[in-house]
């Protein structure tokens, strides 16, 4: 089969580069699409003029409409990948699953978040806004709950370095439309599927094509996004988060760091919530940072993590094309070695265990039909100074550590997800007084439940836009 | 046959030519009274007379790789002809970025390498009489007085920019992005000063400050006609911005390779139809290009492979037998009044590997 070609979008215009790197499958080797590549020269240059009049103009309330039609195409239409491509849902399914190692089953689970992202959009904005009334976006000014307001958008384009790992991070980016905002996209090295497809929605169901453009490249490339954007989202390791710390206009997506944790209080029903559990430690393949990485426990230690562990061992690689695959492989096998190697120097330091190696076939790094996995580990950890306790990996990993319910707040630092299994009046309100905790799921639910009506990772539009104080009188 | 592609009988005439003039520099750095001491010792300890036993440039093969660091190592006088004996001398530098820079001696090879140079370029965008920019590293480098020896040559005068390459790799090496930027801006904003003020027609310029202008005016608009560019890679995609979008197709568009060590090779016109990839072609017989097996170096690679860029530098003032560059490049068939090889797309050696600090201007 040729090659598909995946160009670059200028301000919604296709561009074939003549530098083009090649996306393979990556159990076969076969080349499944050439990548255009932007120079960073290009992405300045169409930075110089804004495409931001163009999404002004629509009013908010139809912008909301497109997306809803948007959210149909994206699951249903044969959409554009170039100007003489398109793609049908079920290539797009295939050529991202190729090329990531997400087995089907989690690419059509991602299509459905990023479908509600759209069809809830009105959901969502109200989440961001605190109820805003749509004019207000169209005018920038108007009253909410009895007060005057006036808002304005802080940028003229959305810059947003995407990573490959999972494709619902886009959801992050997408209400950046409806709010006026045009975007400019680094898609992940592997993942180039859903950007673009997610913005050929958009225009197929009408937003103006020069609110989007689409820029796979290198390292300088996406500095430069991040440099000319007045705003930008990018996701990335520790180093990423220190060194936009400061830096207001930057949004990091860094490591979650997400954790489950059981109050004394419901500590002996411990066998409830293991689904709960597992299914925060292992969905979406345990690639995203919503995933629990850490469980902390006040007691029963550990028969919770042998309990656990036989759990997770269960989960195996599949086919691709498995309905109950639930393993991702790894598109760069030597990602997975160096996991693997640093796992496996952490348990050299006393205190930790791994529990799911008695239960597991095989060892923890497999290779299955060409693809490369790294399968469930769950670590007992005795100390959460461990230097296994609180890390995060790209596959279900979690450590499991006993301690009192007082010590936990103190001990666990920032997490972007907790879910915290307690009906302890006490407890909950020291949980919702915490400043280290970003999204608090309080009883038994996963950590990658989302509630589209509240900010799921930072607050776009405030980010995007800032009120201003506004006084008028008439003039006579 | 393409239209381009020089006669056998051109291309065996230009190997003739070498031959005889690789006799000519062999005979004179290896003759105690004109060539260096640096290889009349050399020849002691090697055992065999390079003057007497090397008669065509394949019998170059015998001598080693030259090392770079003898340009550091060796005091300079060691470099002298003994024909140059007791006259002053250019130093030039490459790198440096840390610790003690390599230095190449000269008297005049810069000169005929930018005059040779300059007979190449098209009068209707680089005119004679017309004014110069030189926007590129400068301080302890040929290019600062080539380039206004080019100007000069032409019957026109240079304007300058201070830029020290050095100190921004030093910046990015830190990790110390916004200096870098911030000195990025100073040395821009200096050049389109002068643009503004002062009749321009001639640029030399790198492609990364090339864009940079771009930024900050319309390069074409300030009366640019003709671009000199030189100094770091230039990918297909990157000459292809270039020439369509920053110059706006109006203004002409010459890369050149060349360091310290080589002088300078002109590149082939550009066209869309090569798909913007350049080929470089030395200023044969002064210094000769080869492209070569990295696991042989003694081999070629075939034409349209990739291999490491070996360089041969043939003057009276300086010999330096195959240099390997830190380049690789695909190894293309002569072309036009280029009858010898050529080398195109040239990158870091090892570029798919690893990333090296290179190109910051």
């Amino acid at each position: 089969m040729k090659p598909l070609s995946i160009p670059i979008l200028r301000r919604g215009q296709f561009y074939e580069s003549l530098d083009r790197t090649e996306l393979k499958d990556i159990r076969t080797g076969a080349v499944i699409a050439e990548v255009s590549q932007a120079n960073a020269g290009m992405i300045r240059r169409d930075s110089r003029s804004t495409s931001r009049d163009a999404l002004r103009r629509i009013p908010a309330e139809k912008l909301i409409r497109i997306c809803e039609e948007a959210g149909y195409l994206f699951m249903e239409a044969d959409l554009p990948l170039g100007d003489r491509q398109s793609q049908s849902p079920q290539s797009y399914v295939a050529c991202l699953s190729a090329t990531t190692g997400l087995p089907h089953a989690l690419v059509r689970r991602n299509m459905q978040k990023i479908h509600q992202v759209f069809t809830q959009m009105s959901t969502i904005l109200r989440g961001l806004t605190r109820g805003l009334e749509w004019r207000i976006l169209d005018h920038g000014v108007g009253e909410q709950a009895g007060v005057p307001v006036s808002y304005f958008c802080t940028a003229d384009s959305l810059g947003v370095v995407l990573p490959s790992n999972s494709p619902g991070v886009n959801s992050l980016w997408m209400p950046s439309i409806p709010l006026k905002v045009p975007v400019v996209l680094k898609p992940g090295r592997e993942e180039p599927w859903t950007p673009l497809r997610i913005i050929q929605a958009f225009v197929a169901a009408g937003c103006p094509p020069e609110a989007f453009s689409f820029y796979p490249t290198d390292h300088e490339g996406s500095a430069t996004i991040m440099d000319v954007c007045q705003r930008a989202l990018i996701f990335g390791d520790q180093s990423t988060v220190e060194r936009y710390a400061s830096n207001p206009a930057v949004q990091v997506h860094g490591p979650g760091w997400s954790k489950v944790i059981i109050g004394s209080d419901q500590v002996a029903r411990w066998r409830d919530y293991l689904d709960v559990i597992v299914s925060s430690i292992a969905e979406n393949g345990g690639r995203s940072c919503i995933n629990a990485s850490a469980i902390l426990v006040p007691a029963e230690g550990d028969a919770i993590a042998e309990a656990l562990a036989q759990r997770l061992a269960a989960i195996t690689p599949l086919p691709f094309d498995d309905p109950q695959a639930q393993l991702a492989g790894f598109a760069n096998p030597k990602m997975a070695e160096a996991i693997n190697a640093m796992i496996e120097e952490g348990l050299k330091t006393p205190g930790a265990e791994e529990v799911t190696a008695k239960y597991r076939a095989g060892s923890r790094l497999v290779e299955r039909d060409g693809s490369t996995y790294l399968q469930p580990t769950l670590i007992r950890c005795r100390d959460f100074r461990h230097p296994l306790a609180n890390r995060e990996f790209l596959f279900p990993y979690a450590s499991l550590i006993e301690m009192p319910q007082e010590r936990m707040l103190e001990e666990m630092g920032s997490s972007l997800v907790v879910t915290a299994i307690t009906d302890d009046p006490d407890f909950i309100q020291k949980l919702i007084s915490s400043p280290v905790i970003d999204r608090l799921n309080i009883g038994p639910m996963p950590t990658s439940r989302v509630q589209w009506d509240q900010p799921h990772e930072g607050n776009l539009f405030e980010f995007l836009y800032r009120r201003r104080a506004i006084q008028r009188v008439a003039v006579s | 046959m393409t239209a381009n592609e020089p006669t056998t009988d051109a291309i065996e005439a230009a190997q003739r030519q070498l031959d005889a003039h690789v006799r000519e520099i062999v005979k004179w750095h290896f003759s105690p009274e004109t060539g260096c001491p640096f290889w009349l010792d050399w020849a002691k300890r090697a055992g065999w007379d390079p003057a007497e036993e090397v008669r065509t440039f394949d019998d170059l093969l015998r001598f080693p790789h030259f090392q770079d660091e003898w340009l550091r190592d060796e005091p300079n006088e060691r470099w002298v002809p003994r024909a140059y004996a007791g006259r002053p001398y250019y130093i030039f530098e490459t790198g440096g970025t840390t610790g003690m820079p390599k230095q190449r001696i000269g008297w005049e090879d810069h000169w005929h390498d930018y005059e040779e140079f300059s007979e190449t370029l098209d009068e209707r965008y680089f005119p004679r009489g017309a004014n110069w920019l030189m926007f590129g590293p400068t301080g302890p480098r040929r290019l600062r007085l080539t380039i206004e020896h080019l100007a000069h040559h032409r019957g026109g005068v240079c304007h300058h920019v201070d830029l020290d390459p050095r100190w921004v790799k030093r910046l990015l090496a830190e990790k110390d992005f916004e200096t870098a930027k911030r000195y990025r801006d100073h040395c821009l904003e200096q050049a389109v000063t002068i643009l503004k003020n002062r009749k321009i027609t001639c640029l030399f310029t790198t492609p990364k400050l090339l864009e940079g202008l771009d930024e900050k005016l319309s390069v074409p608009d300030a009366g640019i006609t003709g671009v000199f560019c030189g100094g770091t890679q230039m990918t297909p995609q990157n000459v292809r911005f270039l020439v369509e979008e920053v110059l706006d197709n109006r203004a002409q568009f010459v890369p050149t390779y060349g360091n310290t060590l080589m002088g300078l090779a002109c590149s082939r016109p550009l066209t869309p139809q090569d798909q913007w990839s350049i080929t470089y072609h030395a200023p044969q017989p002064r210094a000769v290009l080869r492209v070569v097996d990295p696991n042989d170096t003694a081999k070629t690679v075939d034409y349209g492979a990739w291999g490491r860029v070996e360089l041969t530098t043939l003057t009276k003032e300086f010999f330096m037998p195959r240099f390997l560059e830190r380049d690789e490049a695909i190894r293309r068939e002569p072309w036009g009044r280029f009858a010898w090889d050529g080398v195109g797309e040239v990158r870091p050696f090892g570029a798919l590997e690893q990333k090296t600090i290179e190109g910051v201007y």
